[in-house]
């Protein structure tokens, strides 16, 4: 909008600026050509996003949430994170979108119309935790490369679909598969037709969990275009990138799928803990499986000032990748003594757990509430970053508010 | 008597002939205006906005403040080597993000040319590597940071 508003100005103020650029460049303008800057480029209204939600790409579009937008216990699209790899591909019209089930370890190749996914198999919803692999990766030294997310990239909304494991079940599976690959209609920001932005995988044993979806609607309607229309994967817990939007082919393979952001450094950690800054070998590098357990406060916002005597309720929630949270808890004195508060049941496996506390302060100042989270192997979140790696993925270190009380 | 009258006749000719000129010249300097500025005269067609579009093209590389308005990028030396080789696949708001050594842009750079259809830079890539790490050096951020840009405010109840 800025843009507009700077066009306005300058075309008022700078008579004889526009003759020259009249006379220079008038001719060269096709008719019907609509320039960049002129088609409405509002990411807020074009994808129906919060106005706090802070955009930290725009080619390719990477846009992530704050904690105090995420406080919903199922996550509304206003408030979901965006991570585009390539371009978002053109709304397609569903009546010719078609999922071909192929590779190495397919029985028999086939193809499904959505019609056919929506009238041969069992819908099923559930509410998924899908969180970016770099979430947190603005907080690694030296820094990692990479879209610097903060906090915001996790989300945890209600998708309905069809399972993936009865679909490949009805293609039929081979006994030497070992891995999916998905592919999608999205294309490269290089414009070349030949590589693909984004195109990763799970094992066998991921994409035949009950949770593991091939869905058509979140939040009980037609998945948004940026987030996936008309057909996302959708496997909780992992890496959101194993999520894929756009999803018109998955490959059953007889190896590790190949395809693009799997191999290299791409959604990798080192196999064996490295010091910060060192450098890490491709292959010594092993690919992220479920995401660590972690924490957000998303109540209040940070920054709250409350009058001394008086309470502070806090909430927020927590979740563990493949596992459960079992126990939450917080400090207000920077981890000398943490206080345990209550967790609830998920509402199904692989959606976050809210917890919430009533918090009293002992007397007038500044004061942090942290959150941390335990998992049921007892794995708990650090309060300072974990593992340095080179790409900057899984910190789950945990989350504070600030809180002045006065 | 009658000379003043035909002296008062010729002044008022006069008058009406300067106001006519004026009148004339006026007219014509608006339409040479108009001329100069839209030569076509499509301001009175359906093109009338390509003028606006063409502005916006002739300002694509202005700078206010230090800042190139288009990308954001910092006005520096390497400048218009940055905009014209970093920000035609991803926005420049990805080379801004990352904080990061000449060792590591060099390494970023090759991957970019081996996966991702970036053209040899030649010469260029020094002055972009230059410009990236005077421009936008590394923070030291330790293990944790201080929390900061903190906006307060009042909690009702």
């Amino acid at each position: 909008m800025e843009r507009r508003s700077f066009i306005k100005k300058t075309v008022l103020s700078s008579f004889t600026a526009l003759i020259g650029a009249e006379i220079v460049f008038g001719s060269k303008i096709q008719n019907g050509y609509t320039p960049l800057a002129l088609q409405d480029p509002d990411p807020y209204k074009l994808f129906s996003k919060n106005k706090d939600m802070v955009i930290l790409n725009d080619k390719p579009w990477n846009i992530e949430a704050q904690a105090h937008l995420l406080d919903d216990k199922i996550t509304p699209n206003s408030s979901m994170f965006i991570r585009n790899n390539g371009r978002t591909p053109e709304k397609i019209n569903p009546k010719d979108w078609l999922l071909t089930i192929d590779g190495e370890s397919v029985k028999s190749k086939k193809t499904y119309t959505l019609d056919d996914l929506k009238s041969k198999f069992q819908k099923h919803t559930y509410q998924l935790t899908l969180e970016c692999g770099g979430n947190g990766r603005s907080e690694f030294d030296p820094p990692a490369k990479g879209n610097q997310w903060t906090i915001g990239a996790v989300h945890c909304a209600s998708w309905t679909g069809v399972r993936l494991s009865d679909v490949l079940k009805d293609a039929g599976i081979k006994s030497n598969a070992v891995y999916i690959g998905y592919h999608a209609f999205d294309t490269h920001l290089s414009g070349d037709p030949s590589k693909e932005p984004i195109s990763r995988g799970c094992p066998m044993s991921k994409a035949l969990q009950d949770e593991t979806l091939l869905a058509f609607e979140m939040n009980g309607k037609d998945i948004p275009l940026i987030h996936g229309y008309p057909v996302r994967l959708v496997a909780g817990g992992w890496p959101a990138s194993v999520s894929g939007k756009w999803i018109n082919r998955i490959s059953i393979r007889d190896r590790i799928h190949d395809g693009t952001k799997m191999t290299g450094t791409a959604y990798r950690i080192p196999c064996n803990p490295v010091a910060p800054g060192e450098k890490v070998k491709d292959e010594d590098m092993c690919i992220i499986e479920s995401m660590p357990v972690k924490s957000l406060i998303t109540y209040p916002k940070t920054g709250a000032t409350i009058k001394e005597g008086k309470s502070l309720n806090i909430r927020g929630h927590a979740w563990a990748g493949e596992l459960e949270v079992s126990k939450m808890e917080y400090s207000i004195d920077f981890g000398t003594t943490w206080t345990t508060c209550p967790i609830e049941k998920p509402s199904n496996r692989l959606a976050w757990q809210h917890f919430s506390a009533k918090i009293d302060f002992p007397k007038k100042g500044y004061y942090e509430v942290w959150a941390r989270a335990t998992d049921t192997n007892n794995t708990a979140q650090p309060m300072l970053l974990p593992g340095w790696n080179p790409k900057g993925y899984l910190n789950n270190a945990c989350h504070r508010i600030a809180v002045k009380v006065i | 008597m009658s000379n003043d009258k035909e002296f008062e006749k010729k002044i008022k000719k006069a008058e009406k002939t300067a106001y006519l000129a004026l009148f004339f010249s006026l007219i014509a300097s608006i339409l040479l205006l108009f001329a100069v500025y839209n030569p076509s005269l499509s301001i009175f067609g359906s093109q009338k906005s390509d003028a606006i579009y063409s502005e916006v093209i002739e300002d694509e590389d202005k700078i206010e403040n230090g800042i190139h308005l288009r990308t954001g990028l910092i006005e520096a030396e390497g400048l218009m080597t940055v905009v014209n080789n970093c920000t035609n696949c991803h926005s420049a708001k990805l080379v801004t993000q990352n904080r990061m050594n000449a060792e590591r842009w060099n390494t970023t750079i090759k991957w970019m040319q081996e996966t991702q259809n970036l053209w040899d830079l030649g010469e260029n890539q020094e002055i972009i590597v230059n410009y990236l790490v005077t421009n936008y050096p590394a923070i030291a951020k330790g293990r944790r940071m201080n929390l900061k840009d903190i906006d307060w405010y009042t909690l009702k109840n």
